[in-house]
């Protein structure tokens, strides 16, 4: 259904709709051409700050933060979400303590991130850090639960010790859902970098974007977003790429 | 040679808690099966036949009774009971290799010793062609013939099969029971088989355990005095199954009502 | 390996979960385990007070949280809040569900429809919506239609994604049985189409609601003087850090009522049917 030529199809054309109506308001003037910026204009503003290094600069500003925070909550969530998953009073105390947390909303304490850590880099990261970590926790523990018992069965009737359960059976049949796990946290990451580059932010597609506000520049916001998608696009085809991968042989062909 | 039995099932009992009431499952049951025996254990479903297994395989405690192999008391799964389940559990990121050399590997054999072992049960069961596949790229009969492979390579002594070939077609089914038949004319394993089909049971056991309805209990012992390369249509094994299936029918009964 | 990982006799019997306790049994270890918690909490922040760690205003024990939360709550201000955020949430996520599953059903049922809509939605797909909030500020300037134009569209998205699956994913059989049985026009639309597709509509519905106690959030961050987003931001001027976990906590509740309402709608009218 969904093949590459027709995503990259209905992308074309969602280009080319876009131009035309961006074109026709700018004749007809529906609304102040400024707030709806053509493609040609965000175009222009994008080679703009390519050509000052400043896109280069935000865009790795973005990506080291995600980079850090995803890369600190992924350890924590593999480590802990093993620990709890095989010790069971354990998990029995941590699981209401998480659903108590879970709903509340991360970006709720952006601002505590704010005021612990100040406005520098470390609130990025730890924000980040925070709001990856327990949604992938959760799903590392809920994929090492699900290993059926059978497996467990079948390889302690073969002389498993539980050092053998834990290296070479519940390791690999929680593989898969672990990969979904990091992926779901790298998503979340790209999400609300964004929401924590709004505030006291100097650097960052985030800054960009308010910058696009701030200044009354809505090409910037629409060339920030765009830059963001494109970017979450890429990640998201990468890791697609490694999942296939590392568990192809194991989906039926 | 063998002095007792090779298994000795004694009183064994077992409920489960189900919200708060305890619901017996197995009431006491008495067997011996002496080595090299393949016996079946037969019954309507939920008697508890699977429950002995897993009790006999280690996977369970039972509530009251023992279990001995050897004379020594069951307390967990060993490499000496083998056991071949209903859902394969294959391993499914390991190849048929990985799977079928899983037990000596985690007893430390040297890979060309292992090599070896996976390549005469592969033999065995006539999957050498499909070494490197995963289990997804195996059809139901051959992932239990993998199955199969890898419980025979880690050479136990018992081989505890729980409704097998259960999940097959009817052909694939026959086709197994025939390869079963004939690899333990080669390899002499004790073996316990948990089955509801009065069939597969005439023609693979030595003894067919008839149990009762839940909470299970032994009903009648048939032993079968059939040679053993086996004939399903010979008058003799038809009569083994009419006998038998008259015995059965009364336990079926029980349960719908 | 350290003796507390379950053994190999329990994780043969019952896997990784281990037994199954009983429902007294689960529900005194969960009520032990909050408590847990809330001592451990306040443990911390009277270790950090007794032992000059750091300034104490950035861990405030439990009490002080639930101090300041009881006294907005007296004095009627915790209220305007709240309803602030509930009535942007609720016009938001309203109006998004609305067009949502409207456009959803269309663009599920109607190939046209579909064309057109596509495109435009997987242009956007991959972007944050959050990247989308200044846009609407500028747009439409500080106030409460930008906030609730941006609720609208995070909103959209999930919903009008999960009604065209749950459109398309109707197994024709049943479309054809259907028709066989006379039903055309609107009667097969409202009473066969709707009905199976309604299990991923409600999925799509539960998303909406927690995606817009997400975002609503940093909407009030920027130019509010209401709600608990701002009550947060502004807690941080004065340090004031018991409110800001306190309209942490509310927010959470919040969106938990929201969601628990919508799979008790769930349960109401998609009873039987699979729910994913």
């Amino acid at each position: 259904m969904k093949t590459v030529a027709t995503r990259t199809a209905a992308l074309v054309a969602a280009l080319l709709a876009w131009a035309a109506f961006t074109a026709v308001n700018a004749r007809v003037g529906f609304v102040n051409p400024v707030l709806l910026p053509t493609p040609a204009e965000v175009g222009r503003v994008t080679l703009d700050l390519l050509r000052s290094g400043e896109l280069a600069r935000h865009f790795f500003t973005s990506l080291v933060r995600i980079a850090e925070g995803f890369g600190l909550a992924a350890l924590a969530a593999l480590g802990l979400g093993l620990l709890v998953s095989l010790c069971v009073p354990l998990r029995l105390m941590v699981e209401p303590v998480i659903e108590f947390v879970r709903p509340i909303p991360p970006l709720a304490f952006l601002p505590m991130f704010l005021v612990w850590f100040g406005l520098g880099e470390a609130s990025k990261v730890a924000f980040i850090g925070y709001t990856t970590f327990f949604p992938m926790f959760i799903a590392v523990a809920a994929s090492v639960l699900r290993v059926d018992v059978v497996l467990l069965r079948a390889a302690a009737s073969l002389g498993a010790s539980r050092a053998d359960l834990v290296r070479r059976v519940i390791l690999p049949a929680a593989l898969p859902g672990i990969i979904v796990a990091l992926r779901l946290g790298i998503g979340l990451a790209l999400f609300v970098i964004v929401g924590a580059e709004f505030m006291g932010a100097d650097a960052g597609l985030g800054n960009l974007i308010m910058e696009g506000r701030v200044f009354f520049n809505p090409a910037q916001i629409v060339m920030g977003a765009l830059v963001l998608g494109l970017l979450g696009s890429l990640i998201n085809t990468l890791l697609l790429a490694a999942e296939r991968r590392l568990l192809g042989a194991r989906v039926a062909s | 040679m063998m002095a007792g039995p090779k298994i000795q099932i004694q009183g064994v009992a077992r409920s489960f808690d189900v919200s708060g009431r305890s619901m017996p499952a197995l009431a006491e049951v008495d067997l011996d099966v002496a080595e090299r025996e393949f016996v079946c254990l037969l019954g309507p479903s939920g008697c508890g036949k699977s429950t002995l297994l897993n009790i006999v395989a280690g996977f369970l405690a039972p509530s009251s009774g023992t279990v001995r192999v050897d004379g020594h008391a069951v307390n967990g799964p060993a490499p000496e009971r083998g056991v071949v389940f209903q859902e394969y559990a294959l391993f499914p990121w390991l190849t048929v290799t990985g799977n079928v050399e899983f037990g000596p590997t985690l007893r430390g054999r040297p890979a060309a010793e292992r090599r070896q072992t996976v390549a005469r049960y592969l033999d065995l069961v006539g999957l050498r062609a499909h070494a490197e596949k995963y289990p997804a790229q195996l059809s139901g009969g051959m992932k239990q013939r993998v199955a199969i492979a890898r419980a025979l390579a880690n050479d136990p002594a018992i081989i505890l099969m729980d409704e097998p070939f259960g999940a097959l077609d009817a052909q694939t089914r026959e086709t197994l029971q025939d390869e079963l038949s004939r690899i333990q004319r080669v390899e002499h394993k004790t073996i316990l088989f948990v089955t509801h089909s009065i069939r597969e049971a005439v023609y693979l056991a030595d003894r067919v355990v008839v149990m009762t309805s839940v909470p299970g209990r032994i009903k009648q012992i048939f032993p079968i005095k059939l040679p053993e390369v086996r004939d399903r249509f010979a008058p003799g094994f038809t009569q083994y199954e009419s006998d038998i299936t008259r015995v059965v029918k009364e336990e079926v009964a029980k349960v719908h009502e | 390996m350290a003796s507390f990982v379950s053994n190999v006799s329990t994780l043969v019997e019952s896997g990784l979960r281990g037994p199954a306790l009983g429902r007294r049994r689960t529900f005194t270890l969960r009520i032990g385990a909050i408590l847990f918690f809330l001592a451990l909490w306040s443990l911390l922040s009277g270790l950090v007070v007794a032992l000059h760690l750091f300034n104490p205003i950035f861990l405030p024990g439990p009490w002080l949280v639930i101090g300041a939360l009881t006294e907005m709550a007296a004095k009627g201000q915790l209220w305007i809040h709240v309803a602030a955020t509930l009535q942007r949430v609720a016009i938001g996520f309203g109006t998004g569900a609305a067009l949502g599953v409207a456009l959803g059903l269309a663009a599920g049922y109607l190939a046209p429809v579909r064309n057109v809509v596509e495109p435009l939605v997987e242009m956007l797909r991959p972007i944050p919506p959050l990247a989308m909030l200044p846009m609407f500020i500028v747009w439409v300037g500080i106030g409460e239609a930008s906030k609730i134009g941006f609720i609208t569209y995070a909103t959209f998205f999930p919903i009008f994604l999960t009604t065209v699956t749950g459109v398309r994913q109707i197994d024709p059989l049943l479309l054809r049985a259907a028709r066989s049985l006379g039903a055309r026009g609107l009667p097969l639309f409202t009473r066969v189409i709707l009905p199976a597709a309604l299990p991923d509509i409600l999925t799509g519905l539960r998303l909406g609601v927690a995606l817009a106690f997400f975002v609503i959030v940093i909407s009030e961050f920027i130019g509010a003087e209401h709600g608990l987003g701002y009550l947060i931001n502004d807690g941080r001027n004065f340090f004031l850090v018991p409110q800001m976990l306190g309209a942490a906590i509310v927010l959470g509740l919040l969106g938990w009522i929201g969601s628990a309402l919508v799979r008790s709608l769930g349960r109401r009218y998609a009873r039987g049917q699979q729910t994913a």
